[in-house]
């Protein structure tokens, strides 16, 4: 044995705490310049010790660590049961309103928007539910979970308010409808990025309707739809977007905005828009 | 064949057709765009949407700075504190590195000035790489220090900024954002998250593996010992948590496999070769041991 007496005691220190034998002990064993180095290098026996505490430490960190990430992953299970359930309501809203493209329920808009609106109301329960999962601040930081299916929420309602009054929604009343906040200091609010995202949803299903309306024999939805995506695009314009999700989906717009100039120009061009039609003359004198 | 030849003319000739119609609905688009009035409610809540994600993405530019700055910053004191192996003087440069850091904490506190009244977890993409960078640098100096890691806690005490140190700005915040006087305990700390801390101490390990053999090859055979039970004792922290992390945490964890190998490699050597090789030759045999996997790191 070349180690001095005075490293005796941390060593049995080390043992009785379990490690592994270490390099150091084995080390320390070896014979030659090595061993005045550690000498040299390493006059303290605490010092050991203090490695082994470190170890305990390091694993006592970790602990603490992984708890509160097992928490985080608790309550994002627990929302995600929540959205599974809001989900569903939505693709039921989302059938429902599909009719419209059909004759017969293009007829009947009224009362689709109103067995729509009580659909709402379960959204409204499952919102209420979903609040009650995690700390209001942290809303951001499990955001993305629901933020799929708010956008498809928001397009909903939009979808409504618009077959009801044929009226571009504010974010106020799309929040009402949700039962939800505007603004984020009052709890769980509407995203303005969601409620952008939510009206090209809308946009582009309307290009849809402008087609399918005119197939079912309403050759004046088309123009009224026309003004008002129109609008939207002029308003979404104004807008600074940077390069995301929400720019993606804006880059978009222009091709709903242009199949929907083509069927009103396909109806301007045979006479069949009716009434209102500036455009008509213009074309026409064309 | 025909067929095919007048498919082709046709849709070609469809498509000229298709082109000439173009013209129209663009001339009428731009006649339509006049006919919407500017002060339509649409285009007015419009131009409030617009102030308002501007404010947010001026935000989120002015934070990604800060953290750049961070970064940086922290970079350097990492450099700085890679010193302590060749000179003999370590306290003048651990004092030398608390200046520094004192630099890296007012730009934190920037931050969260920043983040006052927001939610922090929505601009958390803009700072995050700046604060792991941050506890990279201040857990090796506490390594350094003490041998020890450093926990979350007590990183998180120093980015707790009392409202004595900024009493005249505080101030001066609270009169912009009046009817705060609650939150006045919150408004300036910033916490750094698990996720962060756990990438930031796993950025720490390759510098600890760098620091390891650097003290080799100054003839320290003593700092290699200790390095690679810390990173042993942090990787089998690292394998604790698994999966169960986040999916950043898990890519790392094979690049902190690797510092790992190198270092146990480098003490393998030390035990079973340090006896016959001259000191001043160590740093060869081992460099020559080790750059065998070192093009598989990048740092």
């Amino acid at each position: 044995m070349c180690a001095t007496s005075g490293r005796k005691g941390p060593r049995e220190g080390l043992v009785a705490c379990g490690p592994p034998p270490s390099p150091l002990w084995r080390r320390s064993c070896l014979c030659g310049p090595l061993d005045k180095h550690a000498r040299l290098f390493f006059p303290l026996p605490p010092r050991l010790i203090r490695v082994m505490v470190v170890m305990m430490s390091v694993t006592d960190l970790f602990s603490v660590i992984q708890g509160s990430l097992t928490a985080d992953q608790d309550v994002r299970e627990e929302i995600r049961k929540v959205v599974q359930g809001l989900e569903q309501t939505a693709r039921e809203i989302l059938t429902l309103l599909q009719t419209v493209h059909q004759t017969s329920g293009l007829k009947d808009i009224p009362s689709k928007c109103q067995k729509a609106r009580e659909h709402f109301n379960a959204v409204k329960v499952h919102l209420e539910e979903l609040k009650t999962k995690f700390p209001p601040d942290q809303y951001y930081r499990f955001n993305e979970h629901w933020r799929f299916v708010l956008q498809r929420l928001i397009f909903l309602a939009a979808f409504v308010v618009y077959l009801e009054s044929e009226t571009l929604v504010t974010r106020e009343a799309v929040a009402g409808v949700l039962g939800i906040e505007v603004h984020r200091d009052k709890g769980f609010h509407l995203d303005i990025e969601d409620y952008l995202s939510g009206l090209l949803i809308l946009a582009n299903e309307l290009s849809r309707l402008a087609l399918n309306s005119v197939t079912a024999g309403d050759y004046s939805r088309p123009l009224r739809i026309s003004s008002f995506i129109n609008e939207l695009d002029s308003g979404f314009r104004l807008l600074n977007l940077k390069n995301d999700s929400l720019r993606k989906r804006y880059d978009g717009l222009k091709y709903d905005v242009k199949k929907i100039e083509e069927v009103v120009y396909d109806l301007s061009i045979r006479g069949l828009g009716k009434g209102d039609g500036p455009t008509e003359g213009k074309v026409a004198e064309k | 064949m025909q067929t095919i030849k007048s498919w082709f003319s046709s849709s070609s000739g469809g498509f000229r057709k298709r082109k000439h119609d173009n013209v129209q609905p663009r001339n009428r688009k731009e006649e339509r765009e006049s006919n919407i009035n500017p002060s339509s409610p649409v285009l007015l809540s419009f131009k409030s949407f617009q102030k308002e994600l501007d404010a947010k993405h001026d935000k989120y530019e002015r934070l990604v700075k800060l953290s750049r700055d961070i970064t940086i910053e922290s970079k350097r004191i990492i450099f700085l504190l890679h010193r302590v192996t060749s000179i003999s003087d370590i306290e003048e440069l651990l004092n030398e590195s608390e200046g520094k850091f004192g630099d890296v904490r007012l730009k934190i506190q920037q931050i969260s000035q920043e983040l006052i009244g927001e939610d922090t977890c929505q601009f958390h993409r803009a700072f995050s790489p700046g604060l792991q960078e941050y506890v990279e640098a201040i857990s090796f100096q506490h390594f350094i220090r003490t041998r020890s890691l450093i926990s979350l806690e007590e990183i998180n005490r120093h980015l707790v900024f009392a409202p004595k140190k900024g009493e005249a700005e505080n101030s001066e915040v609270l009169a912009l954002s009046n009817s705060q006087d609650g939150k006045q305990k919150q408004l300036f700390c910033l916490q750094v998250t698990p996720t962060d801390y756990l990438l930031g101490v796993a950025d720490l390990t390759g510098e600890l593996m760098r620091m390891c053999i650097t003290s080799i090859g100054n003839g320290d055979i003593e700092t290699p010992f200790e390095v690679s039970q810390f990173l042993r004792a942090i990787y089998d922290g690292f394998t604790y948590i698994g999966n169960t992390g986040p999916y950043e945490v898990s890519k790392k964890l094979y690049t902190l496999k690797q510092s790992l190998g190198k270092v146990e490699d480098a003490c393998y050597t030390l035990t079973v070769r340090g006896s016959e090789i001259p000191k001043h030759m160590l740093a060869d045999v081992l460099s020559s041991k080790t750059s065998m996997s070192e093009h598989e790191e990048g740092i």
